[in-house]
């Protein structure tokens, strides 16, 4: 029971929640912004992969870290352009669209790092973001080693969830975002275009995904590996429901899934012989789903998730 | 500008074009990063087809890739056709795989004809249970299939592992993580001596013969297509959609877990964590390639394995990753989606622009 509260008091086991909680504060977020404008986007999985590729590649190429950055949230823009098309315009199944985005992106992105590198067998490493180390912050007690001791990325998404939650709740466009997402007809009528307005968010929501990828290659780890993602872009699927497609509540879900993924850690270490490893792995996704059950109930869906609007049509 | 216009129910030859049309689209885009790894297209496709056609053996192997693909994919076909969305058959073919090997090394013995049938239906039996949970979410709750069929592959994967690191690892397996080799009596037996295909070719191809007269001839087959076409409609006129929702769920997890069925006891004769290379994904890109057609399936089912074991081929001929496979697979879920669009409508071209205001 102490060691579960010295673990709990820890400045570093906050630290690494919020490190572990990162990657899905820019999936939940980017998931969130396209699904608030109706459009379900399951090719978030590929998407993080291909961010986690082109983020890494673009700096081993030497654009520079915040170069690489930006070359991942354009591959995140490319496939969800995609998946717009697809779903937006041409109304096609968003589920189906979704899962060929993710196999697409995906085996491109493997394809694309094999074909390159063809024979390494150990993946080369690139100088990734550093903890920033800020000075006076960062010597405060408690919150400077758990907070302020994190690399820009994790302070990128941080402002993310701010400017998202702004973009939201306080700007004309923001509230379009949103109608397209309740009721697009009543948007059609004041003469703007759904069209414009649904590919735009889900272009915007897929490059900001793919920052959730290339936090993994570029500041969590310093190279390519495969299968990295694993699973994590579906986790933000489940946690953006768990949000009620809230900014504030998308950190606080994905701060207390990094919490729970930082503390099964340390406890395994503890009680590790007992209880096999995989137990501590699978709890992620048996949280996931029990967090989907809990919410059912009340969530609150987008009125016109899944639903495509054809122009012209009531 | 483009306009569409729907169209009454296609023609199963219409399908078929169409069909035929979005695998054609996939392998010609498939020539962009074939350029971009250096190879000539029309070598890369020969020594393909050389690798999925060119002897009885490339042929035989083929067949064998196809088998576990024609199960996954009817078991996307059926539950698509209702409109639920089981993404999980991956995980559904792990239980089937893990439960046939539970039965299947020594729980229950006796002559083929006993443990061969019990294998399976061990096998079907877990697959459909592991469907039931998110049929019963989805329909009691309202708890989005897609999600929880997603997150139970990881969750079955990671008990595959835990099972086969733990209670059910082979003590002579020198410490690898894999099961038993399931008994003689209870493995399918082979096709053809010296080649890997097996009876669960038969079975497969019974099934989608199967799940064909169930859609087309029986009552739960048209409750399956009503409430696929208009859930709400369907409740209307009184046909069970819960019920119904979980008959196509139990039914699409037992095809996934027969598929598990077919690879340990057909082909391994063991269990191991790396049992399916993503059968269970790529059931769904057959499935969709087929128009939702069980007897598409059988058919998309072989162009895909094709595909996979020509692209393995050409890959050791030419050293090019074979990650390309995948690649062609996936632009072929995109262009079938895409073509779906010329099933369903007609497109037209307009020149002039749609004036404002036109939407009321």
């Amino acid at each position: 029971m102490i060691e579960i509260l010295e673990i709990l008091i820890s400045p570093n086991f906050w630290a690494a929640a919020l490190r572990i909680a990162t990657p899905l504060i820019f999936g939940v977020i980017g998931a969130l912004i396209c699904e608030r404008a109706g459009v379900l986007n399951l090719g978030i999985e590929g998407i993080f992969t291909a961010g986690a590729m082109a983020g890494w590649m673009a700096v081993w190429l030497g654009t520079g870290l915040w170069g690489g950055v930006l070359v991942a949230a354009f591959a995140g823009a490319v496939f969800g352009l995609i998946h717009a098309i697809l779903t937006v315009p041409l109304g096609l199944s968003q589920h189906v669209s979704g899962i060929g985005v993710t196999l697409f992106a995906t085996s491109l992105s493997y394809f694309v790092y094999r074909t390159a590198l063809p024979d390494v067998s150990s993946p080369p490493r690139i100088e990734a973001f550093q903890p920033l180390d800020i000075p006076v912050l960062s010597e405060l007690p408690f919150l400077g080693p758990a907070l302020f001791q994190q690399t820009s990325l994790t302070f990128l998404a941080l402002l993310l969830v701010a400017a998202t939650g702004y973009l939201l709740y306080r700007t004309p466009l923001g509230l379009a975002i949103q109608a397209v997402g309740d009721n697009p007809s009543a948007v059609e009528s004041q003469g703007l275009s759904v069209y414009a307005i649904r590919i735009g968010a889900v272009v915007a929501g897929s490059s900001i995904m793919a920052l959730g990828g290339a936090f993994l290659t570029m500041s969590a780890f310093d190279a390519f590996f495969f299968g990295m993602v694993n699973g994590r872009g579906w986790i933000c699927i489940a946690l953006t429901v768990f949000a009620s497609w809230r900014p504030g509540k998308a950190l606080l879900g994905a701060l207390l899934f990094g919490a729970f993924d930082a503390f099964q850690v340390r406890l395994q270490t503890e009680v590790g012989s007992f209880i096999p490893g995989q137990v501590f792995l699978m709890m992620p996704y048996i949280l996931s789903i029990a967090a989907l059950i809990v919410v059912a109930r009340r969530a609150d869906y987008p009125r016109a998730l899944l639903v495509p609007y054809f122009r012209g049509q009531r | 500008m483009i306009r569409l216009e729907p169209r009454p129910p296609a023609s199963v030859s219409r399908m078929l074009a169409i069909s035929l049309a979005a695998g054609a689209a996939a392998l010609v885009l498939a020539a962009i990063p074939m350029g971009f790894a250096g190879l000539s297209v029309f070598d890369a496709y020969g020594l393909m087809v050389k690798g999925a056609f060119g002897s009885v053996f490339a042929f035989t192997e083929m067949l064998t890739r196809a088998t576990p693909l024609i199960l996954t994919g009817l078991a996307a076909a059926v539950a698509f056709r209702a409109k639920l969305w089981n993404i999980g058959a991956e995980g559904q073919l792990y239980a089937g795989a893990l439960a046939a090997v539970a039965v299947g090394t020594g729980a229950i013995s006796g002559p083929g004809y006993i443990l061969i049938p019990a294998v399976a239906l061990a096998g079907a039996l877990a697959g459909g249970l592991v469907m039931l949970g998110p049929t019963l979410l989805k329909s009691k709750l309202g708890v989005d299939e897609v999600v929880t069929t997603l997150l139970l592959n990881f969750i079955i994967l990671l008990f595959v592992q835990m099972m086969l690191e733990g209670p059910m690892q082979d003590p002579m397996g020198m410490g690898w993580p894999q099961s038993e080799p399931i008994l003689d009596e209870a493995a399918l037996p082979k096709l053809l001596e010296r080649t890997r295909i097996h009876w669960g070719l038969i079975v497969a191809l019974a099934a989608s013969l199967g799940v064909y007269f169930l859609l087309k001839r029986t009552v739960w087959g048209f409750e399956i297509r009503a409430v696929g076409e208009n859930a709400a409609a369907a409740r209307h006129a009184g046909i069970p959609v819960t019920a119904t929702f979980i008959r196509v769920g139990l039914l699409s997890g037992a095809l996934a877990g027969l598929a598990g069925v077919g690879e340990v006891a057909g082909l391994k004769g063991y269990l191991t964590a790396d049992l399916s290379p993503g059968f269970g994904y790529s059931g769904i890109v057959v499935a969709m390639l087929a128009g939702l057609s069980p007897i598409g399936v059988v058919f998309a089912a072989l162009f895909i394995a094709s595909i996979f074991v020509g692209a393995d081929s050409m890959s050791r001929a030419t050293g090019v990753s074979n990650y390309l496979a995948d690649l062609i697979v996936a632009m072929a879920l995109l262009c079938v989606l895409v073509s779906g669009l010329f099933l369903r409508f007609k497109v037209r071209f307009i020149s002039a622009p749609a004036t404002k205001g036109s939407a009321g």
